[in-house]
This record gives structure tokens, C-alpha cells and sequence, in this order.
């Protein structure tokens, strides 16, 4: 597969969010090796909140985050992370949808 | 708030609208729940509306409803690494009076929906998230908790129009949680243009409108559909394949959708448009095996939390503002006669849902889930045998037209074998029946 070079950064750029600041809504629970359900979060996640540490652990940064449940299903099973939505008016605000 | 409503509706997309309204309308006591900003501002769909189904909530709803363009033109197209092959519908019999079907913007028409529900005397309150159900000893759902300090509040029935996810049902013990093969995640981006050059581009008149429906190997193997929708003075593209695909072949949702876009048949439609927003969402894809119980004592689940959405006819919208509606028309009944909001008296919601489309359809596709879970190759081999078809025929190149048949017919016979070949055929037909 051709890689087509993408910044989803840039892409998120656009969005209008309300962050609740100290607040994450979704956090990963501490491990040494994680789940394959978890490490595929760093791809799956449309945001790409989601990345490895230098020593090999998943970190989760949710600022970004679109709210649309794919890594709280894709974890359901295995409970590697913990997930909410944001309190009332915070988080993603759609001006189209 | 201390005070007891007749109902409490949780979320604000289609299905709690239509619900909260039509309740409101006859005079009951609702309140509505939404944990956004204002309604919409959570919401995503391609979008088109269907007319019929909000026609029978809000008749003249034409007049003031935020509508893009009514769809005159449907293209269905397969697609290659570079090439399309598919089918168009264009007809003048869609500029009808009252047109059949919309693009919309679900952030503006979510909003005007709303404003409807409180005209009609509902009480909205946004910004607030329902995080579960209040029961009684008995079992009973006789209100929600909320994220707001003393944020308890009591009804005789709550219906839970909270969207795909779900959560308040599943965290409350009543529905299973969502399964990765039963949804779709989908990435949307807005892409605006002048709308002169969207008119010029897809050939339609002011208020007209064109939909691309798209499969093939732009999702890379995975189960999965993409899409192009023109409004007024944008152009809506996404591209949606199921969670479990994703997870399985790891592939970033955002990869899909540049790659969708870059396609040649894609790119020059969308040429020197401006981005304005890139969005997810899940959809429920997996038809009616997937539906859980919906009703129980004191509670209801309405629209895409109870997996409403008909996948093979890109519908879920209708279905959830129809089975809000149902919901409410069956409160409303058992209000009228005294009755207690009970199990055995909401089973006429089920039984009202059993006799319309939302169910018939989803019964005919029962099979389709599964049949397309275990049979990748058509959105593999097929685009790609399809196209090689088309192209092989086209092309004029000295090679007589039988030797070019047998050269298609070979391509086809050497992928899939004969057995293949009926057996999709067989799992297909019986899926659509
Ligand atoms: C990319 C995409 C394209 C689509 N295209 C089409 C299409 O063209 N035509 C069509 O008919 N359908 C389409 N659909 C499907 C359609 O969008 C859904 O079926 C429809 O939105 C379902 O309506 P709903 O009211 O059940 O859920 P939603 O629209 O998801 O609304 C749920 C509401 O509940 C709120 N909520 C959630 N949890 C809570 C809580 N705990 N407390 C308070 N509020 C809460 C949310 O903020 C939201 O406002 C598409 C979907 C997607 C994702
Ligand atoms: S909810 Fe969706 S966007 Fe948010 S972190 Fe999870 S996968 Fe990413």
C-alpha cells in the first residue's frame, strides 16, 4: 500500500473543541506490555489520540478526541481503558456534523 | 428539580427529537437531555434526510427546516484502484413539489429540530449528561442521574435516544455493550466550494443534487462504503468500514479517507475545495441480530441505540425519527388509558416497530452481516474483475470481441472458481431477498 502522507493533526486544526482542562475524559490503565486490543489503538483512533512511549506503554492524549467510541468498544473486552464522555458542553463541538 | 415529568427523553439527535416533540405535542410533561452544547453539536451523518418519515412528524416542515439540495441524481459506484464502474439515476420526477429526499446539515438541522421541541412545550436542557438510570427496589426505571450537582431527576417512563453508543443502557445493566462487528466507524470531511462550481461540476440546477455511493477497494479489503454528498455550498465525503475490520488490519481511518479522496474518478469533484471540518462517528451495521430488547419497565430504546439503521440503504435517520416517534405515540396510548408505564404495556412500542418499515426492512437484510463478514472478496475481487471487464471490453485493440469475452470470463472463473462464483451468487440473492 502506497503511503499518502497525512497530518491528522492538521485535520483536527479545522474542529472547534471546548477542552476540559485537567479533566481527560479517557484514561489508560497502567501496564507493562499492552493488549493487542490497546496497541491497535495508535492506528484505529481517527483522532490519533493515541501513541507509544519510548518504553513500549500506551498513552492516551484525548484533546483531540472526535468522541466516537471506536477504542472504548475495541477495549471493552479486555478493560484497558477507562472511558466517559466529557461533562456536559465540553469536548468536540460539530459545526456541521 | 424535584418535580416528577411524564417522561424524560435522553439525547437530542433524530430519534429524541422526534420523540420529545411528539410527547410534548399532546400536551405531556417531557423533559429532554442532551449532553452537547445544543443539539447537533455531536452529530454526524452524510446527510441525507428522508422526507417521508419527518413529513409525518412536522407536515410543512419545508418551510423552515435548514434542507441543502433535494436529489435528483444517484450514482452507485464500484470502485478500483483506478477506475469506477457503476450505475446512474437521474429523473425530473424528482423536482417534485414535495421532493423525497434531502441533503442536510446535521449540525443545523439538528438545532432547528430542537427549537421545534421546544415550541412544542418541552423542557431542553443541554450541556448535561446522563450517566444512568435511577431504579426503584423493584427494578423499575424511575428517573436518570446526571453529571450535574444534584442532577437527579424522576419520570414515569425514560426513553434513550442516546445515539449509537449507548452507554446509558449499557451501564445501567439493561443492553449488552456494543460488539466492534456490529458498527462502523466513519470519517467525514466538509469540503466547501462556490456553489456555482458545485452546480457546474455535477451538472444540476440551484436547489438540485447529486449522491455518490461508493464500494470497492478504496476500504482496502475491509467491510466497508464510502460516500460524496453535495449541499448547497459544500461537498460532504466519508468513508466507513466496520470497527473490527479496522482493528484487525490496523488501518488508520484517516489514511482511508486521503486515499479515497485522491482517487481520479474523486479528486477533480473535490478540486480546490476549502476544508472545514473533519469528523467520526459510528454507525450500527449489524441489522437485526444486533437490535437488543427494547422496552422494559419504565424505560425504552429508540434510534440508533437500539442499532436501527439500515445499512444496504444507507438509512438510520428515518428509522430513528420514526421509532421516536412510535415510542412517544405508545406513552401517549397508555397515558390516555391510565395504565403504568410497564413492560407489558410498552411491548405495543415493539409491536408497533414489528409492523413498520423499520423492522420489515431490517428483517429482509438479516442475513447481509454476517454473508458480507465472511465473504471479503467482494470488496476485493470483484471491483477489480469488474473493472478489468469494463476496460477489457472498451478497449479497441485489434483482439476480437469472443477472444475478449472468454478473456473476461477466464479472469472471473480463475479468481473465484465456478463453486464461488454460486456461492456468492446464492449468499447474495438470499441476503437481498
Ligand atoms: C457518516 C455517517 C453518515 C450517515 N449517513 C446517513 C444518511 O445519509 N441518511 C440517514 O438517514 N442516516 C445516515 N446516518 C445514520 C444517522 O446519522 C443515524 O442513524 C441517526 O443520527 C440516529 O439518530 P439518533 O437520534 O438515534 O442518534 P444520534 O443522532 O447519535 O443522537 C444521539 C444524541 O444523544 C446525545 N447523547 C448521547 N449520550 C448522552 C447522554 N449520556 N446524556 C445526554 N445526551 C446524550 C448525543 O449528544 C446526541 O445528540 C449516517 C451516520 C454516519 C455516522
Ligand atoms: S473516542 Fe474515538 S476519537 Fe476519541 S480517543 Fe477513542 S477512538 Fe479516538
Amino acid at each position: 500500500m502506497q503511503e499518502i502522507s497525512i497530518k491528522v493533526e492538521e485535520k483536527l486544526y479545522q474542529n472547534r473543541y471546548m477542552v476540559d482542562e485537567g479533566r481527560p475524559h479517557i484514561s489508560v490503565k497502567p501496564h507493562t506490555q499492552p493488549t493487542e486490543a490497546l496497541a491497535s489503538l495508535v492506528k484505529i483512533c481517527p483522532a490519533g489520540c493515541y501513541s507509544r512511549t519510548e518504553t513500549g506503554q500506551v498513552e492516551v492524549a484525548p484533546d483531540g478526541c472526535l468522541e466516537c467510541g471506536t477504542c472504548r468498544i475495541v477495549c471493552a473486552a479486555t478493560g484497558d481503558i477507562e472511558w466517559n464522555y466529557p461533562r456536559g458542553g465540553y469536548g468536540i463541538l460539530f459545526k456541521f456534523g | 428539580m424535584s418535580e416528577t415529568f411524564d417522561a424524560i427523553v435522553i439525547g437530542a439527535g433524530p430519534s429524541g427529537n422526534a420523540c420529545a416533540y411528539v410527547l410534548a405535542k399532546s400536551g405531556l410533561n417531557v423533559l429532554q437531555i442532551e449532553r452537547g452544547e445544543y443539539s447537533g453539536s455531536k452529530n454526524v451523518q452524510g446527510a441525507i434526510l428522508y422526507a417521508d418519515a419527518l413529513e409525518r412528524i412536522i407536515p410543512d416542515f419545508r418551510d423552515d427546516a435548514p434542507l441543502e439540495r433535494h436529489i435528483v441524481e444517484q450514482r452507485m459506484w464500484i470502485l478500483d484502484d483506478k477506475a469506477h464502474v457503476g450505475g446512474h439515476y437521474r429523473s425530473d420526477a424528482f423536482n417534485e413539489e414535495r421532493p423525497n429526499r434531502y441533503t442536510i446539515i446535521r449540525a443545523q438541522f439538528d438545532k432547528w429540530f430542537n427549537r421545534k421541541v421546544r415550541e412544542a412545550g418541552a423542557l431542553v436542557v443541554c450541556e448535561t449528561t446522563v450517566t444512568e438510570l435511577i431504579k426503584d427496589g423493584k427494578g423499575k426505571v424511575i428517573g436518570v442521574r446526571t453529571d450535574r450537582e444534584d442532577g437527579e431527576v424522576y419520570a414515569d417512563v425514560v426513553v434513550m435516544a442516546d445515539g449509537v453508543n449507548a452507554l446509558v443502557a449499557s451501564r445501567s445493566g439493561i443492553k449488552k455493550e456494543v460488539a466492534p462487528e456490529t458498527v462502523a466507524l466513519a470519517v467525514k470531511e466538509m469540503h466547501f466550494l462556490p456553489q456555482d462550481v458545485i452546480e457546474s461540476r455535477f451538472n444540476i440546477g440551484e436547489e438540485e443534487g447529486v449522491v455518490i455511493e461508493v464500494a470497492g477497494s478504496v476500504t482496502v479489503g475491509m467491510v466497508g462504503t464510502a460516500f460524496l454528498y453535495t449541499n448547497k455550498e459544500s461537498i460532504a465525503i466519508g468513508i466507513g468500514c466496520l470497527v473490527s475490520d479496522f482493528a484487525e488490519a490496523q488501518v488508520r481511518p484517516a489514511f482511508l479517507l486521503e486515499k479515497f479522496k485522491n482517487h481520479p474518478s474523486i479528486k477533480p469533484l473535490i478540486a480546490g475545495s476549502e476544508v472545514k471540518e473533519y469528523a467520526a462517528h459510528l454507525i450500527p451495521e449489524g441489522g437485526l441480530p444486533a437490535v437488543p430488547q427494547l422496552y422494559g419497565d419504565g424505560w425504552m430504546i429508540v434510534g440508533d441505540a437500539a442499532q436501527f439503521v439500515n445499512a444496504v440503504h444507507r438509512e438510520g435517520s428515518n428509522l430513528a425519527m420514526t421509532s421516536g416517534r412510535l415510542a412517544a405515540e405508545t406513552i401517549i396510548e397508555a397515558k390516555k388509558a391510565g395504565k403504568p408505564m410497564v413492560a407489558s404495556v410498552l411491548a405495543a412500542y415493539k409491536k408497533a416497530l414489528d409492523d413498520s418499515f423499520v423492522i420489515k426492512d431490517l428483517h429482509k437484510y438479516r442475513r447481509l452481516p454476517k454473508v458480507l463478514h465472511h465473504n471479503k472478496h467482494f470488496f476485493t475481487d470483484y471491483p477489480r474483475l469488474l473493472s478489468q471487464a469494463a476496460e477489457t471490453m472498451l478497449r479497441v485493440d485489434g483482439e476480437d470481441k469472443r477472444s475478449k469475452e472468454k478473456k473476461v470470463t477466464k479472469a472471473f472463473r480463475s479468481t473465484r472458481r465456478l463453486g464461488g462464483l454460486l456461492g456468492d451468487v446464492f449468499n447474495l440473492a438470499r441476503a437481498f431477498r
